[in-house]
């Protein structure tokens, strides 16, 4: 079985971001970057597929500039066996990513796909359902457990009322929640290693998609600031600010 | 201009964001509602007592992601909009649906500015980005607690479409949270544990107060990975997004993953033995203290301060 990961580099989920005082972004210059969180867990899962004996080769894809390549080692020292780096300084919508990734699974013929179920910058939450849409196959989003059955795949998804368990025959499109598995840290010789892992770099144009946004983005502002509170000093101060607050509130 | 909402629900009854999505679009042109259920019926009945709705379509059949892409595409040739709450449900099956029809998403919505004219957060709600969406089609989600619910008292018609929606995914079990508690996402008071709660038995405290308030029950990711709480408890940039009247935040220290699901709350209160935690600098009223002390109490001074429910 071959699987396929796509990664995505974004600004490290530690890092607090600053909207710029122009409304055209947010600052990225200078602020540290790493694989989306969720793009781990999808590694992970497919290393951990692998070395269960259901997949020959995990092959991991980024689109981004020349930098993603950081991330593509970062798959290939957790143990994924290939990276391809599809280049461009462009910013691309979800609609043109899924469009390359779509090319590249047409390409590659991979049994599962892996994706993060978001990105935690755009918190888009989208690529996986376009892929699936991009490439007639059956999806599971939100994964928190995948299990190989014969020719199928029992993936545990986490939903709005608790957790459902789907069938997907393979070939089949699954995006990773949090609770997925713990993606490891990978040791200093597996770093060494992936250095020497075949990484393609092909740039964007050779895709022949059109990649011009259709969303117009007019502005990027900061949210409200929230007014700081004060503190009370006993409990029963407590339940009556609770108390008048709560007989305030409009019956719904 | 008209607009198509795809009802969500959950034992066989409406969930109440699907209101909340018809109050949104309602300004955009006149609602149906698409209710695709095994047992539509029940479920249809709520849906066309809801204002601004024009017309109820039903379809038997499971909510899996490309069954429901199929019978969308054949019905959206007829609406201008096609839009559903940002849960699960529209999560998993709207930009599914936008990729289909060579259509970009505007997902997430929590202004709605004109036609086409739409504000949605990034950056774990760090930031906020306003989009022009010039596509002759507008594909949406919308975040439920953004917006009002819409009134009800309509009867529209109900019209049943014919066929089955099939996948090639199969649902093959559910595992519900059991909770007679109000729903998450809509609920105007929700009470939140952190990983202090130290155990599954300890968070019935959070519990206990949120009965007493008629409160929903929130959780941070650490307790629910800790296994205190069940993940449909998750409030933050990757579960649940809150806008309650008040949030009481008990036991969490207020990282921005956490922020990122309460900023629509309108009033945070806050427990904490740490003064410096960032939930408690954030909050209308904290009040610093150990919470295994605070929360018995506090139950005994609501009830003398009369509160009721
Ligand atoms: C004009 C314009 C301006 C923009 N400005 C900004 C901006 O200032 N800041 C900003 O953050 N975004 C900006 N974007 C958005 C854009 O760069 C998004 O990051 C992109 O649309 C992907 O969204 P997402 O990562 O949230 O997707 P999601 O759907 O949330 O990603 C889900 C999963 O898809 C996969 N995936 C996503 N992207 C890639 C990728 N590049 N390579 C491989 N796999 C991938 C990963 O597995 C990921 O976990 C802009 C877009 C446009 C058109
Ligand atoms: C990609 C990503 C996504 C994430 N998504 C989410 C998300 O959606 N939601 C979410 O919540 N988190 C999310 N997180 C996790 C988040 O970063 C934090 O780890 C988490 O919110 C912390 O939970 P906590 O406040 O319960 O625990 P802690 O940060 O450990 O805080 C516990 C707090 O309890 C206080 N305390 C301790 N004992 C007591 C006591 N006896 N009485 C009163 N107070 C006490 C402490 O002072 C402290 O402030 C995400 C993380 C990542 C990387």
């Amino acid at each position: 079985m071959k699987i396929l990961v796509a990664i995505k580099r974004v600004v490290d989920h530690n890092v607090r971001i600053r909207v710029r005082p122009d409304g055209t972004g947010v600052e990225t210059s200078g602020v540290r970057m790493s694989m989306n969180p969720f793009c781990k867990h999808a590694v992970e899962a497919a290393v951990q597929l692998s070395e269960a004996g259901h997949g020959d080769e995990v092959v991991v894809v980024s689109i981004g500039p020349r930098t993603a390549n950081d991330v593509i080692l970062t798959a290939l020292a957790m143990g994924a066996h290939r990276g391809i780096l599809i280049e461009t300084d462009a910013e691309l919508e979800t609609l043109a990513i899924s469009k390359l990734l779509a090319k590249v699974v047409a390409e590659e013929n991979p049994d599962i796909v892996l994706l993060g179920k978001q990105a935690v910058d755009d918190d888009s939450n989208h690529v996986g359902q376009m892929l699936a849409a991009l490439t007639s196959r059956p999806q599971a989003t939100f994964a928190s457990e995948i299990k190989v059955v014969g020719q199928a795949l029992e993936v545990v998804r986490e939903v709005d009322s608790g957790r459902e368990t789907l069938s997907l025959p393979l070939p089949a499109i699954v995006t990773a929640d949090l609770r997925l598995n713990t993606p490891r840290n990978a040791a200093l010789p597996m770093v060494m290693k992936a250095r020497s892992k075949p990484l393609a770099v092909r740039p964007a144009a050779e895709f022949g998609i059109d990649l011009v946004p259709r969303l117009k983005i007019e502005k990027i502002s900061p949210p409200p600031e929230r007014m700081a509170g004060k503190t009370v000093a006993t409990v029963a101060d407590l339940a009556a600010f609770i108390a008048a607050d709560v007989s305030d509130m409009e019956a719904l | 201009m008209s607009v198509l909402v795809l009802a969500d629900h959950g034992l066989g009854a409406l969930s109440p964001a699907t209101a909340r999505v018809v109050g949104a679009v309602s300004t955009l042109g006149p609602v149906d509602i698409l209710v695709v259920a095994e047992n539509p019926a029940a479920i249809a009945q709520s849906a066309s007592a809801l204002a601004g709705v024009a017309k109820v379509l039903t379809a038997k059949g499971s909510s899996l992601a490309d069954g429901l892409e199929a019978l969308l595409e054949t019905l959206t040739v007829r609406y201008r909009y096609v839009a559903s709450s940002a849960g699960s449900l529209g999560k998993d099956v709207m930009p599914r649906l936008a990729a289909k029809l060579d259509l970009m998403p505007v997902t997430d919505v929590i202004a709605i500015h004109g036609p086409n004219s739409f504000d949605r957060p990034i950056y774990a709600g760090n930031a906020v980005q306003t989009v022009t969406d010039n596509q002759p089609r507008h594909i949406l989600t919308i975040r439920a607690s953004a917006f009002r619910p819409a009134a009800t008292g309509n009867a529209a018609p109900i019209e049943a479409l014919d066929g089955t929606v099939v996948s090639a995914a199969s649902l093959i079990a559910t595992h519900r949270t059991e909770s007679d508690t109000p729903d998450l996402a809509t609920a105007q008071i929700v009470v939140g544990g952190g990983v202090a709660l130290g155990s599954a038995e300890n968070f019935q405290l959070i519990e206990s107060l949120a009965k007493k308030l008629g409160a929903a029950i929130g959780a941070t990711r650490a307790a629910v990975d800790a296994g205190y709480a069940p993940n449909d408890w998750q409030v933050g940039q990757t579960g649940k997004i809150i806008a309650p009247d008040l949030y009481i935040a008990i036991g969490i220290s207020g990282a921005l993953q956490h922020l990122a699901g309460i900023q629509g709350a309108k009033k945070i209160v806050a427990i904490n033995t740490d003064a410096e935690a960032p939930l408690v600098k954030l909050a209308d009223m904290a009040l610093i203290g150990d919470l295994f002390e605070i929360i018995p109490q506090l139950l005994a001074e609501l009830d003398k301060a009369g509160l009721k429910r």
